[in-house]
């Protein structure tokens, strides 16, 4: 028993179909939950108001939106170094998610900024960097869509994903260089003395488990999708031959 | 530098250089924008001295970004990539030759054009000297990180959109700090950081990226 059993398409879709259905029913529960919890049941905040309930939504999608790349950098590295084309399906399948989540993190930061900031976009590093990213994840989709062959796409933009990680880090320093922001610091850090407070912090907890539990979803479909439409091509390539 | 490489650098200089080589299309394009902004924004020096640094930085990146579909797009089509890849010379050095070439043919000049366009925008006169030294420290990032997205988007028919898209992002780190340098330049505050960080792309992207550009030629040559 390895994990990389998985790697064969037939196991690989045999497994998280078992598996999907009782993900699915967590993830409804757990952004049920939260998302209640943290809309109805936590006081509001005495100087934001009700505006600081967005934070259910736009931590755990900008959580989502880094950590989606880390997971296509880590299904790159894995379709480099093994040659396991479930892993390159399911970093390209990841990468319009993460966008997604990329979007949702803007979208609900301007929602925010606007009452509280007053604006609904500044050059804060924070949004920098997030739009940087859905550069990054634009490029990646893109380049994914023009290359006709699939292992040649894989190959490319599994090479692109590695050489951006590291342009992406170099941009987050760049940009925090480059001018001070309106974001606080780090606030729901473990270890931290100033943190959020306790009635937020849990239900901002189990959306982040929601939000995490949604990618994870997500990303089995879609992956389960490329595999099957993969195969179609096979069928329909053998039929034009025969 | 063994002789392959050398008769592939002087090769790739005089098809840049002769007609049709586009030598002369990014040059014009920066001399273009600099003469344009002052025109657009209005002629207040102290504005105009204020997005200096900016503009010329904007201008060299998107000057250089002109020419990057020539890296290999031209080699591929005729068939001359095949012949580079099975020659004696590892690819890794074909492609860093390319980039050389490439930053011999834009960046270089770009950096010795630079200063007098900054008359034209009222660059401040304690700048000059940062803008010449970032440009030249910062240029080879383009070159090397335009020869990556060539190569990546080599099989692609009529990727220059796309090549852009894939680029854009990784020239924002070189960007920010080149600019980051003439501005405290100008002002004269202390730019030791931001230099430093220009120069450790520069060396990275030198000592690391012909491998990932050789790699991507390697799978667009399967």
């Amino acid at each position: 028993m390895s994990i990389w059993k998985y790697a064969n398409p037939k196991r690989f879709i045999e497994a998280t179909t078992r598996v999907l259905p009782w993900l699915v029913a967590l993830t409804a529960l757990a952004l049920a939950v939260g998302l209640v919890w943290g809309f109805f049941f936590t006081p509001d905040d005495f100087r934001q108001g009700s505006t600081v309930k967005i934070i259910y939504l736009h931590v755990p999608a900008a959580m989502m939106a880094i950590n989606a790349w880390i997971m296509m950098l880590a299904t790159s590295l894995i379709w480099i170094v093994r040659r396991h084309h479930v892993s390159a399906l399911a970093a390209k399948a990841a990468a319009p998610i993460g966008l997604a989540f990329t979007l949702v993190a803007l979208a609900t930061g301007a929602l925010w900024g606007q009452p509280m900031w007053g604006t609904w976009w500044a050059w804060d590093p924070r949004l920098t960097s997030f739009l940087i990213l859905a550069l990054f994840y634009l490029g990646y989709i893109t380049l994914w869509s023009a290359v006709e062959d699939p292992d040649t796409a894989a190959d490319l933009t599994a090479i692109l994903c590695l050489v951006g990680s590291v342009f992406a880090l170099l941009s987050r320093y760049a940009v925090n260089l480059w001018n001070q922001g309106l974001h606080q610091e780090a606030s729901l850090s473990l270890d931290a003395e100033k943190n959020v407070a306790d009635v937020f912090w849990l239900p901002l907890l189990v959306c982040i488990a929601g939000f995490v539990l949604l990618f994870v979803t997500l990303v089995l479909v879609r992956t389960q999708t490329e595999i099957r439409a993969r195969r179609l091509q096979a069928l329909l390539a053998r039929e034009r031959v025969a | 530098m063994g002789p392959g490489m050398r008769a592939l650098l002087l090769r790739d200089l005089r098809l840049a250089v002769r007609s049709g080589g586009g030598f002369g299309l990014g040059l014009a394009f920066f001399l273009i924008l600099s003469v344009l902004v002052p025109l657009g924004v209005g002629a207040d020096g102290v504005v105009l001295g204020r997005i200096a640094p900016g503009i010329l930085w904007v201008g060299a990146l998107l000057a250089c970004l002109l020419s990057l579909d020539r890296i290999f797009a031209l080699d591929h089509e005729d068939g001359s990539l095949d012949l580079l890849a099975i020659s004696p010379v590892p690819l890794e050095g074909v492609v860093a030759v390319k980039a050389l070439a490439h930053w011999l043919v834009t960046g270089l000049p770009l950096t010795l054009m630079a200063p007098g366009l900054g008359v034209l925008l009222n660059l401040g006169p304690s700048a000059y000297g940062w803008l010449v030294v970032s440009l030249l420290l910062g240029t080879p990032t383009l070159s090397l990180v335009g020869a990556f997205g060539a190569a990546l988007t080599v099989g692609v028919r009529r990727g220059g959109l796309l090549l852009s898209l894939l680029v854009l992002p990784l020239y924002i780190p070189t960007l920010i700090f080149g600019a980051e340098v003439v501005r405290r330049g100008a002002e004269g505050m202390a730019l030791a950081t931001p230099l430093a960080l220009l120069a450790a792309i520069s060396l990275g992207a030198a000592a690391l990226l012909p491998f990932a550009s050789a790699a991507a030629l390697r799978v667009n040559l399967r």
